[in-house]
């Protein structure tokens, strides 16, 4: 399971009202929510993500509210993976329940903004192909491994209780 | 074991479980509102269950924007009001029934020591309070719980805040949560939970012990929690006949750290923008002007509060060119605070009182900011962008000390108005 995309560099604690502020969660629609993915902090992030992001964050990515509309915001503006210091830890559930692949590495200096990223989640390696640098992350626990590859926990469900 | 360990062993029925084992619990009850309610129902259908695990486990509480104050709103609650009809789920409380959901769930007896709870939101922490596991969970984690009655989870290592002495006048719960977060910072407990013990926290009654386990979440926790006592038992004991098992910790139960914090030298504490761990006693915190202040949510919108709110308010105005909103928590706080005299207080005050919601606090409805705006607020959370405006600024405090400022026109120590 390999993915590109450019880096985008974000900092420490970027929280959920950042990833999608509360007052577009009305809008059901994954693709309109895209629109203000980020829009806290970097209103031209979804332009930016266009081709394939690969967003570098540091510690407790994803903090604050348990809104699925946060992980779900980013992958519909095509974000391919979140590699940050440490994620929140109902954002990290999140993330992999709809399918939206995250890692835990500390890229400090080995990456910079625009870089091209070549991530293979399940082995857990990041390649910087900009720099040619190989980083290994750190794994991902078996069972969000399971649910990644089952295409998500809807499926990983429907399969656990015999209707797939 | 301690109090986390004893309560996921129980939920998994296993004899004995540690910190980073995955266990496959059973859900005692689960929690969705207005706003994650719609995408919890788009992914149980994709679930493609029929009927959900136990309708009469599951709370349904609109909270969030009410009244709808949009047509799509509107269109999301009625949505999910079908679906409570089609599951037959009978603890439903709709607009005007109840108000804000981690509130509506302690007092209408939906917490039982020793239970694990979920909600779709992560101030479900709250009910830790009465000695609960409990934690917040995605949309679609939940619409498995709704599917399966079951959640894997990964049992935390526990920490432990041991609170000696008791709270000073006019200093509250708000503040002592303020000052852990402020201690250990916005991920210091991250997939952890965080256990609260020791005088001062037994001292402080059920309302402030929700504030405390409330704000774990603005720590990262999995979970705050604190062991049932007789005020527990008997804060349940008068709102749900149902059998419960409270759990504690055993004696020498194992924490991976423990603090040791003394309530009585503490102040009132403020929270700065846009970090909840930017946390500084309000006697250090220089002269901020503000525009707005607001008292209510799943924080700090309970009858204690609004007591203390009132305490500092009563026969005193709200200043020319600041606004006060005061949103009770829920219908049952709204009716003990009108037969308190406490609205008229309010009211009298120059404050605005809204029926009970979450209101501004996520920034949708009801008292939201404009660019360069400042807010003291008695909720939970001061990130960019939260109550409004990105430019717009929010500072966190106790309700007395909100109510101290509204007063005063800037940040205040509620110390300074009450004793002059």
């Amino acid at each position: 399971m390999k993915i590109r995309g450019k880096a985008i560099i974000y900092g420490d604690d970027i929280d959920t009202d950042i990833i999608i502020p509360g007052r577009y969660l009305v809008l059901q629609d994954p693709k309109e929510l895209a629109k203000h993915a980020m829009e806290g902090i970097d209103p031209s992030f979804p332009e930016k993500a266009r081709d394939g992001a690969i967003i570098i964050a540091g510690k407790n990515f994803g903090c604050g509210s348990s809104r699925e509309e946060a992980p779900v915001a980013l992958k519909h503006a095509n974000t391919k993976c979140v590699i940050a210091k440490s994620f929140a830890r109902i954002f990290y559930r999140n993330a992999i329940n709809i399918g939206l692949p995250i890692l835990e590495a500390d890229l400090e200096g080995s990456v910079s903004e625009g870089d091209e990223l070549e991530i293979d989640v399940v082995e857990g390696v990041i390649e910087n192909k900009t720099r040619g640098l190989k980083i290994e992350a750190k794994p991902l626990p078996p069972l969000a491994l399971e649910i990644i590859k089952a295409g998500g926990l809807t499926k990983y469900v429907r399969k656990k209780l015999g209707l797939e | 074991m301690n109090i986390v360990e004893k309560i996921l062993a129980k939920a998994s029925g296993e004899k004995r479980v540690e910190p980073g084992q995955i266990i496959d619990a059973r859900v005692d009850r689960a929690m969705m509102h207005d706003l994650t309610g719609p995408r919890v129902i788009d992914s149980f259908r994709e679930i493609g269950v029929e009927k959900v695990w136990d309708p009469d486990k599951i709370v349904v509480i609109f909270d969030h924007d009410v009244p709808p104050s949009t047509i799509k709103a509107a269109e999301l609650q009625k949505k999910v009001r079908s679906f409570v009809r089609e599951q037959g789920i009978k603890h439903f409380y709709d607009i005007g029934r109840g108000g804000v959901c981690h509130v509506v769930m302690l007092e209408k007896g939906h917490v039982k020591p020793g239970e694990l709870i979920v909600g779709a939101d992560s101030h479900t922490v709250t009910y830790g309070a009465l000695g609960a596991f409990a934690t917040g969970i995605g949309a679609t984690d939940m619409a498995a719980v709704l599917a399966t009655g079951s959640i894997w989870l990964r049992v935390p290592e526990a920490m432990k805040f041991d609170v000696r002495g008791s709270l000073p006048d006019h200093v509250y719960a708000k503040d002592l949560i303020l000052h852990i977060i402020g201690m250990i910072g916005a991920d210091g407990a991250t997939y952890k939970a965080m256990v609260f013990a020791g005088e001062a926290i037994e001292k402080i009654g059920i309302d402030g012990r929700a504030t405390i386990c409330n704000m774990s979440i603005e720590a990262g926790a999995k979970a705050g929690i604190i062991e049932p006592d007789e005020k527990t038992i008997q804060y349940v004991r008068e709102r749900t006949n149902e059998q419960f098992t409270p759990l504690k910790s055993d004696p020498d139960a194992d924490f991976e750290k423990t603090y040791e914090i003394d309530a009585s030298r503490l102040e009132p504490q403020i929270a700065i923008p846009p970090r909840v761990d930017n946390v500084k006693p309000v006697s250090e915190l220089g002269d901020v002007e503000i525009d707005q202040g607001f008292i209510g949510t799943c924080t700090n919108g309970r009858l204690d509060d609004l007591r203390a709110a009132a305490e500092i308010l009563r026969g005193r105005k709200v200043r020319e060119g600041v606004r006060l909103v005061i949103i009770p928590g829920s219908q049952e706080v709204y009716r003990k605070a009108l037969e308190e005299g406490l609205i008229r207080i309010f009211v009298e005050a120059g404050a605005i009182v809204g029926g009970p919601g979450c209101g501004p606090c996520i920034g949708i409805s009801r008292g939201v900011l404009a660019d360069d705006e400042i807010c003291i607020s008695a909720a939970n959370r001061n990130f960019v962008g939260r109550m409004g405006s990105p430019k717009s600024k929010v500072y966190l405090a106790s309700p007395a000390t909100v109510a101290a400022s509204a007063i005063t026109g800037r940040i205040t120590d509620p110390r300074e108005v009450v004793e002059g």
